[in-house]
């Protein structure tokens, strides 16, 4: 499963490196959306940097769902996931492979975005460590669900607006833990004791559980 | 599924839910008094909650469905039919839900809508199960449908604890008290406690009553859908081939003129 | 002798409509069995089927000594199917299309350069990605991917179209060793000429079953043909 983890995510990673999808098209929409919120709500810097956090984290969220629809059109062109199931490749291990490739995509995009989120919101940030634990666990989270419910929705002609109507609820606890937590960096708080970190953390892990439980069942059904 | 003891059982519910209802309804509106603080406005309570244990108690019936129907030793369509039409009975009264809570909220705090947990963590419940019927939605044979939406079933509901938790440490963790508290205080007066413990019974009733409705009709569906394949099966096995003399001379199956009946 | 491929009375659907209706049908190691009929007969979904792609509804199947109904994803990594969709990534080379099949096959990668080779696209042509390739070219990816994985059980769907005739007989030669070495395999064509590779049967399929299973060789009396070895290949 491991191994054939490492050849999906190494596969899906050279296609982006390929294409630049990613960093051509959903990273300059992600700081798009950045900039319309503050045109959304106000200009005035206090307001900014009370909202910072929220905003950077739904600018992502919107962002990964670009991300992973991605993921999974990857293999549904030319029928390429029949492929993987005919090659062998362990479902758990695609799963794995994905969530992989999504990850350091996102996260790449999220360090970008918070270069882009200090120059345009301008907030103050103190516990860059919380900072930092927190956007992986909640970008593990959001890549998880993401890729799961792709995959769930990709049978669908309509699957560019089923997969938001599945996806944002689910990833909402993550919006609203990220969000939390980094507000609590921001304002200077200790690592690790935060209690929103723990919530990202449990997502994460249920969700790439379920995932690696159930993506076989999804693959053959 | 359409046997007679079925519609009988089906009748029995109908009757008994219309009959719990109705008393629910006398005693809720005149036989129980006004309350001391809430005045009026108590009397939805005995609607309320008890719509919102319903649509918990739907979804519960929804992801024991699907567990069942993932594990392969009791997978049967049946389990699909009866997840999914619990889902939509509990999709409505979780809508009821928030609308008598919109009701209730509007007199009581003078809003509409106010992000308490509780309401919160509802309406993401809400749609969440609409995502599971929308999923539903989607063209498949039955077997793939019901994997997939027996997955998305069971995800929801684990979901569920995690958005609840979240929910509620964002309000207490940041805002204190919640401003909505509908539990039960021990003060509350006899007469009212056991007309919404009728409450519960009824509407309960309702839901199961409900549930044997709209799992009928999935099942004739479903049974329309297998007479249905069962002839397409039988009308296909008797299209034509190429006909004989096109085997030996590999002709192109396009150009085939006369194609006799095998 | 175990039969390769054994179905009984097969029914696939998809979307509520019998793609299948019920096939029987069964091969041993050596066979070449050309499998004929209409269009939208079943012949593509019945390759499919053998591949374990798609899912049992009735009836029973092995492929290779394995259940498929149980066990569909246990005999796929020792099938090999060449069919419309030729399952490459745009984005990569063709030597990292077959590159990427052979690992995640757990084959000998060793063998991509030789297999690119063998079917014209060595050198320049290989570091070409799939995106600018026309459709001849990539379907010569696929097949020097399924040429390097050796499968057991050949499933080809249609594997002359589209390929000009040198390729056409390099696939042709190969599929002559691999027969010669007990593997089965499945060709579904429209084409009058089969090439080097003469079958050892004729399976029609017409209406989602088998409606003819003639010996190549023997009369045409529409007698089903028992097993056949190895015995015709020329």
């Amino acid at each position: 499963m491991w191994r054939d983890a490492l050849l999906i995510a190494g596969k899906d990673l050279r296609i982006e490196l390929r294409s630049k999808v990613t960093f051509n098209q959903i990273l300059p929409f992600g700081f798009i959306v950045l900039i319309v919120f503050a045109f959304a709500l106000d200009t005035s810097p206090d307001t900014l940097q009370m909202v910072a956090p929220g905003l950077f984290w739904l600018a992502v969220l919107i962002s990964s769902i670009l991300g992973v629809d991605r993921a999974i059109a990857i293999e549904t062109h030319d029928n390429a996931s029949d492929g993987l199931l005919v090659y062998g490749v362990d479902p758990g291990g695609i799963f794995l492979g994905k969530v992989a490739s999504v990850f350091v995509q996102l996260f790449l995009l999220e360090i970008v975005l918070t270069i882009a989120m200090i120059v345009l919101y301008g907030p103050k940030i103190g516990g860059w460590p919380l900072v930092t634990i927190s956007a992986v666990f909640a970008t593990l989270g959001i890549s998880a669900a993401g890729v799961l419910y792709s995959q769930l929705a990709s049978s669908s002609k309509a699957k560019q607006t089923l997969l938001p109507l599945l996806l944002v609820p689910v990833a909402s606890p993550v919006l609203l833990a990220a969000t939390k937590s980094w507000q609590d960096a921001f304002a200077g708080s200790a690592w690790l004791v935060d209690p929103w970190l723990r919530l990202l953390i449990v997502f994460a892990v249920v969700y790439l559980a379920l995932g690696t439980v159930f993506y076989n069942s999804i693959l053959e059904g | 599924m359409g046997s007679k003891r079925y519609q009988r059982l089906r009748r029995a519910m109908g009757i008994v839910s219309v009959l719990l209802v109705a008393v629910t309804v006398v005693l809720g509106l005149w036989v129980t008094p006004p309350d001391v603080v809430q005045g009026q406005l108590v009397r939805l309570i005995y609607v309320h909650p008890p719509m919102a244990w319903v649509a918990y108690l739907a979804y519960g019936v929804t992801s024991l469905a699907s567990v069942l129907y993932l594990w392969r030793r009791t997978r049967n369509l049946r389990w699909d039919l009866l997840a999914a039409s619990s889902a939509e009975v509990g999709v409505i009264f979780t809508g009821l839900t928030l609308i008598t809570g919109s009701i209730w909220g509007r007199p009581a705090w003078g809003v509409w809508w106010t992000w308490d947990a509780r309401l919160t963590t509802t309406a993401l419940l809400f749609v969440l199960y609409i995502g599971y019927l929308a999923l539903r939605r989607i063209p498949a044979d039955s077997h793939q449908r019901a994997v997939r939406s027996a997955i998305a079933g069971l995800i929801a509901f684990i979901d569920v604890p995690i958005v609840h938790q979240s929910v509620v440490w964002w309000r207490t963790l940041h805002q204190g008290a919640t401003v909505l508290n509908p539990s039960l205080s021990p003060r509350i007066h006899g007469e009212m406690a056991s007309t919404l413990l009728l409450g519960f019974i009824a509407f309960t009733f309702v839901y199961v009553w409900m549930l044997l409705h709209r799992y009928q009709i999935a099942a004739l569906e479903q049974n329309v859908l297998d007479a249905e394949l069962e002839k397409l099966i039988q009308e296909r096995r008797n299209e034509p081939g190429l006909g004989s003399s096109q085997i030996e001379s590999s002709g192109d199956a396009n150009n085939v003129g006369q194609p006799s009946k095998v | 002798m175990r039969d390769l491929v054994n179905f009984k009375n097969v029914v696939v659907v998809s979307g509520n409509f019998p793609i299948l209706t019920g096939i029987d049908f069964e091969a041993g190691p050596g066979e070449v069995v050309l499998v004929k009929g209409r269009n939208g007969a079943g012949k593509t979904s019945f390759l499919r089927a053998v591949a374990g792609l798609l899912r049992i509804a009735r009836g029973s199947a092995s492929v290779l000594g394995v259940d498929l109904v149980s066990n569909p994803a246990d005999a796929r990594h020792r099938v090999g199917l060449l069919g419309h969709d030729s399952f490459l990534y745009e984005e990569l080379t063709a030597r990292e299309n077959v590159s990427f099949v052979l690992r995640a096959t757990r084959s000998d990668t060793a063998r991509v350069e030789s297999s690119l080779a063998a079917v014209g696209l060595a050198g320049r042509l290989s570091e070409l990605k799939v995106a600018v390739m026309s459709a001849g070219q990539r379907k010569k990816v696929a097949l020097a991917a399924l040429m390097a994985r050796e499968p057991e059980l050949w499933l080809l769907d249609e594997p002359h179209a589209s390929l000009d005739s040198w390729t056409r007989d390099v696939l042709d030669s190969a599929l002559i060793a691999a027969v010669a070495n007990g593997s089965t395999v499945l060709v579904a064509s429209h084409e009058p000429d089969h090439g080097a590779l003469i079958p050892t049967r004729t399976v029609e399929i017409g209406g989602g079953k088998v409606i003819n299973d003639v010996r190549e060789s023997g009369s045409e009396d529409g007698a089903p043909s028992t097993k056949l070895g190895t015995g015709n290949v020329a």
